[in-house]
C-alpha cells in the first residue's frame, strides 16, 4: 500500500536540514547551487502559521494519467496539510498564473513572496512504464532556497493520492516536528449495499465493515456476511480489524486482516460479545461480553484465549478504552442509576468514576500520548455531544455543536483529531474535526454510517 | 352431507383465524388438503362422537405444527412486549403478553426461542448494546419465572441498530423498545 519505494535528498540544503531529523539518507545525485545556512524550517510572521502554496505539479510526460495525476497530488497535498492545522494553506486559485515552468530546479521566489507564501511545494510526475516517478522541493521562500525535496520511484498509476499522503506526511514531520494522518484510514459500518438480512424473516438491512482514507477517498467494503456488524477497530499495526459480527444467534468478535483477505473468530457462539479494543502493544483485547449474565468487560489475549473479567457488579458495564500505556481501562458503567464513564486499572482494581455533570455519557475513547484526555458523547437537549474530560486538568470541554445528535467518538493516532458520527444533515455520517472542534470535515455520503474508528 | 357442511366449517374458521391475526404481508400458505368429496363409492363416515363444538382455538395446533420456521416467524404466535424509556422492567401489559408467549411454550415444549432486546435511537448506540441485552434478559427471567424451560430462552441485544419503526418520534420509539421473539428451532 505504501508507494515510495526509494526516498532520497536531492539538494544539498536538504540533506544538511534532514540530517537534524533523520540522519539516515543516502547521497544526493544532483546539487543546485548551494545555499549558505538556509534555514530547513519555514516560519511564517512571528505568532501565525506559515503560509503554503502548492501549484499544481509539473507533467512531464504528455498522458492523460500524467496530467490529471500532477493535478491531483497538489490537490490533495493542498488538502492533507491543511488538515493538520500548522500551516495557512494558501487557496489554490490564486496563483494558477505564477511560475508555471517545466522545471522543479527553482521557483520564481519575488511572485510567490508577492503573494505572501512562505513555503511553496514544487512537484513533478513523469510516467515510467506502468508507474510514476514524482519529484518534489519544498522551497523557503524568505530564505530563497530548498528546504526539502524528495523522488518517489513506483508510484502506483491508480492512486496518485497515496504519494501525495506520503509527501504530506514527510512535510508535516520535518516543518512541524510532528507525525502526520495524512496515511491513516478509517474503518466504520455503514449500510450504503442496502441488502437484505440474511436468515432472518424481518425486513432489516445488513450494516457492513468498511474502511477509507482518512479523508474519505477510496472506501471499501470489508465484510460482506449481508448481516449485522457493529462496533470495529484497529489493532495497533493497522492491518486488522476486529468487530463484531452477527453471523449465529451471538454476535462473536471477529479479526478481519484486511491486507491479507483473511479472518479469524475470536469469541465463541453461545454468549454474545461487543466492543473489542487493542492494548495499545496490540497484546490483548478488552471487550464486553454476557457470558456470565450481565454485561461485564473481559479481556483477553489477541487470539481469543485466556479471558479474564475484569468488573463484576450488577450494572451493565460496557464500551472499554484503552489508556495510552495500556495500565488503565475506561469505561461506560450505569452503576450509578445512568450510563457513566469509569476508569479502572487494568487489572480491573481501583475502580473510579470521572463524569459528574453528565445525564448520560458513553464510547470513552482515550487520547494517545501527549494529550491525557479521553473524549466522550453527553447528552446535551434531545441528541448528544461529544466532549472532552482532561484527566490531569479534571476540566471538561465540548466539542460540538448541538446540531443533530453527534456520537462516538475516535481519536487519531496523534491525538489532534477526532471522528464521530453525526445526523446534523440528516442520515447519520462520519466526520473528523480538529480536538478543538473546529475545521469539520465530512467523510462519508451514502447511506448510514456509524461507529467510526482511526487507524493508529 | 354432514361431512360436507363440517369441512365448510372448518374452512371458515381457517379463513377467520388468519384474518384475525395482525398478518404481515399474505403470504400464500398451502390450504390443508380437502379430501375429494367422491359421492357414493366410500362407506358414510362413522357416527362422530364430537357433539360439542370445539372453542375456538387462536391456532389449529395441526397448522402450527406444519408450518415452516420462516412462516411461524413471519406470523408468529409469539408477541413481542415493549418497554418504557431507559427501562428494562416489564410492565403490566408486557406481563400479560409474556403469559400468553409462555401459554403458546408450554404447549409446544421442543421450541427453541431467541429473545431479541431493542432499543429506540435516542440512547447511544454503543450504551443501548447493553440496554437491549437487558430488556431481552428481563422477558426471559420473566418467562421462565411462569415455568418455562430456561435453556430454551436465549438472548441477544441490537441496541438500537434494527428499528421496528425507522420514524424518528415518539409513536416510533414506543414500538422500537421492545424484545421480540424469534423460534430458532421446533
Amino acid at each position: 500500500m505504501r508507494n515510495p519505494v526509494r526516498i532520497f535528498c536531492i539538494t544539498a540544503s536538504c540533506m544538511s536540514g534532514l540530517a537534524l531529523v533523520t540522519a539516515q539518507n543516502p547521497p544526493a545525485p544532483e546539487a543546485p547551487p548551494p545555499q549558505t545556512e538556509i534555514s530547513v524550517t519555514i516560519t511564517g510572521e512571528i505568532g501565525a502559521p506559515p503560509h503554503y502554496a502548492i501549484p499544481d505539479f509539473i507533467a512531464l510526460t504528455s498522458d492523460k494519467e500524467t496530467a490529471e495525476a500532477a493535478k491531483l497530488i497538489a490537490e490533495v497535498l493542498w488538502s492533507d496539510l491543511s488538515f493538520e492545522r500548522e500551516y495557512d494553506m494558501i487557496p489554490r486559485d490564486t496563483y494558477k498564473t505564477i511560475d508555471v515552468t517545466s522545471t522543479t530546479a527553482t521557483i520564481a521566489f519575488d511572485r510567490w513572496r508577492e503573494l505572501g507564501a512562505d513555503g511553496v511545494v514544487k512537484g513533478s510526475v513523469r510516467r515510467t512504464g506502468n508507474t510514476f516517478q514524482v519529484e518534489m522541493r519544498l522551497f523557503n521562500v524568505r530564505a530563497r532556497g530548498v528546504a526539502l525535496g524528495r523522488v518517489y520511484d513506483n508510484v502506483a498509476l491508480r492512486n496518485p493520492r497515496a504519494v501525495a499522503h506520503t509527501i504530506s506526511d514527510e512535510i508535516h514531520q520535518t516543518q512541524s516536528g510532528l507525525r502526520g494522518v495524512a496515511r491513516t484510514k478509517l474503518t466504520f459500518i455503514s449500510d450504503r449495499d442496502n441488502e437484505r438480512v440474511v436468515d432472518t424473516v424481518e425486513t432489516r438491512t445488513g450494516k457492513e465493515v468498511y474502511v477509507a482514507d482518512y479523508d474519505g477517498a477510496n472506501q471499501m467494503r470489508v465484510t460482506a456476511n449481508r448481516r449485522l456488524n457493529v462496533t470495529p477497530s484497529w489493532s495497533p499495526d493497522s492491518r486488522s480489524i476486529a468487530y463484531s459480527s452477527y453471523t449465529r444467534i451471538h454476535p462473536q468478535i471477529i479479526v478481519s486482516n484486511v491486507y491479507q483477505g483473511t479472518r479469524e473468530t475470536l469469541t465463541d457462539e453461545k454468549s454474545s460479545a461487543f466492543f473489542p479494543v487493542y492494548s495499545p502493544d496490540g497484546n490483548r483485547i478488552a471487550f464486553m461480553s454476557q457470558r456470565d449474565g450481565n454485561p461485564e468487560i473481559y479481556v483477553m489475549n489477541r487470539d481469543g484465549s485466556g479471558v479474564r473479567r475484569l468488573t463484576n457488579n450488577s450494572a451493565a458495564d460496557s464500551t472499554p478504552t484503552w489508556s495510552p500505556t495500556g495500565t488503565q481501562i475506561a469505561f461506560t458503567s450505569d452503576r450509578s442509576g445512568s450510563p457513566q464513564i469509569w476508569v479502572m486499572d487494568a487489572d480491573g482494581l481501583n475502580v473510579r468514576r470521572i463524569t459528574f455533570g453528565e445525564s448520560w455519557a458513553d464510547r470513552a475513547t482515550w487520547s494517545p500520548a501527549p494529550f491525557n484526555q479521553i473524549a466522550y458523547s453527553a447528552r446535551s437537549g434531545p441528541g448528544f455531544d461529544i466532549r472532552i474530560f482532561d484527566v490531569a486538568a479534571g476540566t471538561t470541554t465540548t466539542l460540538t455543536d448541538g446540531v443533530g445528535t453527534n456520537e462516538s467518538p475516535a481519536f487519531s493516532p496523534t491525538g489532534r483529531h477526532i471522528a464521530f458520527s453525526s445526523s446534523r444533515l440528516g442520515k447519520v455520517q462520519i466526520f473528523t474535526m480538529g480536538r478543538d472542534g473546529r475545521n469539520l470535515r465530512q467523510v462519508t455520503r451514502s447511506g448510514n454510517n456509524t461507529f467510526p474508528n482511526w487507524s493508529r | 352431507m354432514k361431512l360436507r357442511s363440517l369441512i365448510c366449517i372448518c374452512v371458515l374458521l381457517l379463513i377467520g383465524a388468519s384474518a384475525c391475526r395482525k398478518s404481515q404481508p399474505p403470504v400464500a400458505r398451502p390450504t390443508p388438503p380437502t379430501p375429494p368429496p367422491t359421492a357414493g363409492t366410500t362407506p358414510p363416515a362413522p357416527p362422530e362422537p364430537m357433539r360439542e363444538p370445539m372453542p375456538p382455538e387462536p391456532l389449529p395446533s395441526d397448522d402450527v405444527a406444519g408450518r415452516s420456521l420462516d412462516d411461524l416467524n413471519r406470523d408468529s404466535p409469539l408477541r413481542p412486549v415493549f418497554f418504557e424509556l431507559d427501562s428494562s422492567d416489564v410492565s403490566d401489559a408486557s406481563r400479560t403478553t409474556l403469559q400468553a408467549n409462555a401459554a403458546v411454550l408450554k404447549k409446544y415444549p421442543s421450541w427453541v426461542i431467541t429473545i431479541e432486546g431493542h432499543c429506540d435511537e435516542r440512547g447511544t448506540p454503543e450504551y443501548n448494546l447493553a440496554l437491549g441485552e437487558r430488556r431481552a434478559v428481563s422477558a426471559r427471567q420473566y418467562l421462565i419465572s411462569l415455568g418455562v424451560d430456561a435453556s430454551r430462552l436465549r438472548t441477544v441485544s441490537y441496541g438500537s441498530e434494527f428499528p421496528f419503526d425507522p420514524a424518528h418520534q415518539e409513536s416510533a420509539w414506543s414500538r422500537n423498545r421492545r424484545a421480540h421473539f424469534v423460534i430458532t428451532a421446533k
